[in-house]
């Protein structure tokens, strides 16, 4: 098999060997096994959280089912979201057109569950077949007097960045249709976060305590009312930099809120966002509470990621996720936990991301946008990785090659977010990489290493590694 | 989600809510992996073959590999045939595999690309390598089902190979019978052939995913697993004495194909799932030139032993059955056989035989089950909660009715994504029907247990 794909050459570079400049959000190249999704995708990853909306997907059943609650995005009151509506379309629907199909689906919906806004989803064929959704939104909408909102997403229009650029359109059309009145001028949107886990919530125990008031979440956990709204707090707080930046520019330019780039996962990034936040609002007090909140919770954090670096320390990891930024608080996380980061890359990060990881990562780590099966596994091979930190395709891989694996996509199960996180994320990573099973790995076995010897640190990582390459 | 189903039954024409049902290319993608060195191929955009593969792995929990298209705008308006020129290049150049399974989607369909056209042309370009094959099935996702998809498939593969062929044995070989087996796990599949092994035949199933999407550790990311029919199979299989096409939805395409392309004849059976389906799967086996041993008697004299300890705490126990309609129409025979009544029976793939076949095996029952062809998972929920049951069978989507109605659960069909070890464990066959009776009683006595006040909880049942 082809190393790497030669049309893959610009997509591909190592730390440490000069300027890197990645060519990226790239459309994947035909006939490429690639790890990507499409537009759709994007729309729906980012728009499914909000509870008391209804989704529509209009098209075939296919789109609708993927993305039925496939996403533990919790919610702590309605879960509407979690239902899967489909207009189901049919042969007939695509010769004649789909608008009456779409039409009466809304009015049942809307009839039935009551919502406080409908998100309207136009899939592939949807463009092509030519129907209206935008006309069919707002005749329904002035007959039920709720926003019905369409979301461009058919996903032959590329990558899933398209969709969150549709999804975030979809959002700025709700934003500002809300009354502001007795927003504090200590408060925040948090973007970006979907509440995996129940991790948006963590962050909003910390800001509460620091004494910020969460206007809206966008869209984890999120409700229609705190969307519309949106536009009165003081600051936007923008996590999962890919899905939302956009939509933190639009807001500024719209309403004049300033944003803040911030990443939740790990002790550094999750304590440098708070401070930002206190600094932002200049106010002493706050600064002081966040001080202490965050000596606190790192107090109570720090002797689980000692004792969990002390079987870690050595090790060497592999990280693909969606989103770059992801990718810049993992290499640091793992840095603290004593794992080096062997290889990095995302779905959709971009050229600046790139340039950063490279300054980030040790000399040497392979950086990779729109990555394949084929290379991943060939590099997870030559780098011989202890761990693999991806999403649902990328982990029966790393399991036949009997790596350990953390999911750090839509399947975790633990909030990884947030100081408690930062310790959640040790133990997963720790109770995979030392399992015992490894040692009936056929690689790992061969190798003379295993779960059981991992604890025995570097001397058996370094001849396994001859052993290995 | 659990409290948004009202209880009142109203018509809905336009809307599907809960499917139970998913698109045709998923269901192709799948059948073929069931191919040797066969590389998936989806023509349409990107995100289609990434949530086949993402959603293929959550059932398998294996490796999904199949190339894409990745079309875009310009596709979308001109025509996607540049895209699987391009597409086919880079497939033979990078993945090389010995045969490429091309599949439509919604939009390839709607646009009108003509795929053995540019196949043609790849050809002519010698895009191709002259050694290698290309297939082809048209999937559209506005039709059928996702069982439909790989009924097309299995298809196309008959299309593509078999031919007549005169002389049926090979020296001393034994004598072949082909086995369509429906999508089913690999763990089916080979139960299946070691069933017709068992009878002395020569099976040779196809697709079969065995060896593919339960493929053993290695330590290494194995590209194309040993697994899969191989194309020599393929080609061969105009030497068997007939097809047995198991399941009418998922196998009939297939069974007739390789009848018109070869002369062989067809014999369309159910899934064997259960004693009943079982014993015809293997009567007819018997009647094609096999031999049904003693092992095998004895196989199912176990079964039998099985259902005779177990028949007090099964008959009369209320059930709803859904998923693909192969499956439920076997199980729903399967229940009637150990005495217990499918009150609701339901597949969200389309076809009017499945109303039809489910009155005929519920017999006297019909007249007081809810037999839903073409419905969804959210009219299921419906059903349930004006005429509540004592056990659900089916995929893992019936989760969120189990709890709400609180009713025990039995996972059986596809998908299932929060459990592991179903495809590894059989659900055809004698073997398979143990299986399945000892997962539905444990599941009625631990809820007993669960719910017997502690003066009534017992040691012994």
């Amino acid at each position: 098999m082809t190393e790497v794909l030669a049309a893959r050459a610009r997509q591909v570079a190592r730390a440490g060997t000069g300027g890197v400049d990645l060519d990226c959000d790239r459309q994947s190249t035909s006939g490429s096994v690639s790890q990507r999704a499409c537009t759709f995708c994007g729309s729906r990853v980012v728009l499914y959280p909000i509870a008391d909306a209804i989704h529509l997907v209009h098209g075939p059943i296919g789109c609708a089912v993927y993305t039925w609650d496939i996403r533990g995005a919790l919610s702590s009151g309605p879960e509407l979201h979690r239902l899967s509506f489909s207009t189901d379309l049919r042969e007939r629907h695509v010769v004649f057109g789909g608008e009456r199909q779409l039409e009466e689906s809304l009015d049942e919906l809307i009839a039935r569950h009551s919502p406080r806004a409908a998100f309207v989803y136009a899939t592939c064929i949807v463009g092509v077949i030519g129907d209206d959704v935008d006309a069919v939104c707002r005749a329904v909408s002035e007959r039920t007097g709720i926003p019905v909102i369409p979301v461009r997403s058919e996903g032959f229009q590329g990558s899933k960045r398209k969709g969150y650029d549709a999804a975030c359109e979809a959002l700025m059309s709700l934003v500002g249709t809300g009354d502001t009145a007795g927003i504090p001028r200590h408060s925040v949107n948090l973007l970006g976060d979907f509440n995996l886990a129940g991790e948006i919530w963590i962050i909003q125990e910390y800001l509460r305590r620091m004494g910020v008031t969460v206007v809206a979440n966008l869209t984890g956990d999120g409700r229609v009312d705190d969307i519309r709204r949106a536009h009165g707090a003081g600051l936007n707080l923008v996590q999962c930099s890919g899905s939302t930046t956009r939509l933190a520019q639009q807001l500024r330019q719209a309403y004049g809120t300033p944003f803040q780039k911030v990443s939740y996962f790990g002790l550094d990034d999750m304590a440098a966002a708070l401070y930002g936040i206190a600094e932002h609002f200049k106010d002493p007090e706050m600064l002081d509470r966040t001080r202490a909140l965050v000596a606190e919770e790192i107090a109570t954090v720090l002797p689980v990621i000692d004792e969990c670096r002390a079987d870690l320390e050595g090790k060497r990891a592999a990280i693909y996720v969606g989103g770059a930024f992801k990718a810049i608080s993992l290499v640091k996380a793992l840095r603290l936990l004593g794992v080096r980061t062997a290889l990095v890359g995302s779905q959709t990060g971009t050229a600046e991301d790139y340039r950063y990881l490279a300054e980030l990562c040790d000399p040497g780590t392979v950086i990779v946008d729109d990555s394949n099966p084929a290379e991943l596994s060939q590099f997870m091979a030559t780098e011989d990785v202890d761990l693999f930190i991806g999403g649902v395709k990328e982990r029966p891989m790393a399991y036949k090659m009997g790596v350990a694996f953390c999911d750090h996509n839509h399947e975790r199960k633990v909030p990884l977010e947030g100081f408690v996180g930062m310790a959640n994320f040790a133990r997963e990573v720790r109770a995979s990489v030392c399992s015992p099973v490894w040692q009936f790995t056929p690689r790992r076995a061969r190798a003379g290493r295993s779960g059981t010897t991992a604890h025995t640190g570097r001397a058996a990582a370094g001849a396994a590694i001859e052993v290995m390459c | 989600m659990l409290d948004h189903t009202p209880t009142p039954v109203m018509e809905r024409t336009a809307l599907r809510i809960n499917p139970a049902k998913t698109c045709q290319p998923i269901g192709a993608l799948y059948a073929a992996l069931g191919i040797h060195r066969c590389l998936p191929y989806s023509h349409g955009s990107q995100g289609c073959c990434s949530y086949h593969r993402s959603h293929l792995t959550r059932h398998f929990r294996e490796p999904v590999m199949a190339a894409t298209s990745s079309f875009t705008e310009g596709a979308s308006v001109f025509g996607g045939q540049p895209n699987l020129l391009q597409g086919l290049a880079t497939v033979f150049t990078t993945y090389d595999p010995d045969i490429v399974a091309v599949h439509t989607t919604c939009l390839s369909e709607t646009i009108g690309d003509d795929i053995p056209q540019i196949v043609g042309e790849a050809r002519r370009q010698e895009i191709i390598p002259a050694s290698k094959h290309v297939i082809h099935a048209n999937t559209p996702s506005y039709s059928g089902s996702h069982v439909v998809g790989f009924a097309n498939m299995a298809a196309a593969m008959a299309k593509a190979f078999a031919t007549p062929i005169e002389s049926k044995k090979r020296g001393g070989d034994r004598a072949q019978i082909n086995i369509v087996p429906g999508f089913v796990d690999p763990s089916d599949m080979r139960e299946l052939r070691r069933l017709a092994e068992a009878t002395g035949l020569r099976p040779v199933l196809f697709p079969d995913t065995s060896g593919v999407m339960d493929a053993p550790q290695t330590g290494h990311h194995q590209f194309y697993p040993d697994g899969g029919t191989t194309i020599e199979q393929l080609q061969n299989l105009g030497r068997a004495e007939a097809t047995l096409g198991l399941g009418y939805w998922a196998s009939r395409p297939a069974a007739v194909a390789v009848e018109d392309k070869s002369g062989v004849p067809r014999e369309l059976l159910d899934l064997p799932i259960g004693i009943s389906a079982t014993d015809r799967f293997l009567q007819v086996l018997a009647r094609r030139g096999g031999a049904i041993g003693a092992d095998l008697e004895a196989e199912r004299g176990r079964l039998v032993d099985l259902i005779v300890d177990v028949q007090q705490h099964l008959h009369g126990v209320k059930v709803a059955i859904f998923g693909d309609p192969d499956h439920v129409l076997a199980l729903t025979e399967f229940c009637r056989d150990l005495g217990m009544h499918p009150v609701h029976v339901l597949t969200g793939t389309p076809g009017k035989r499945f109303v039809a076949e489910a009155t005929r095996i519920l017999g006297d029952k019909a007249p007081h089950s809810n037999i839903g062809g073409e419905k969804d998972l959210f009219l299921l929920h419906q059903w349930i909660k004006n005429e509540p049951v004592d056990l659900l069978l089916g995929n893992s989507y019936g989760k969120h009715i189990a709890r709400a109605e609180d009713i025990p659960f039995v996972r059986v069909g596809w998908p299932i994504l929060d459990r592991a070890g179903h495809s590894l464990l059989p659900t055809l066959g004698y073997a398979g029907a143990i299986r399945l009776v000892s997962r539905m009683t444990d599941a009625l006595l631990d809820r007993r247990d669960r719910d017997a006040p502690d003066h009534e909880f017992e040691l012994v049942m």
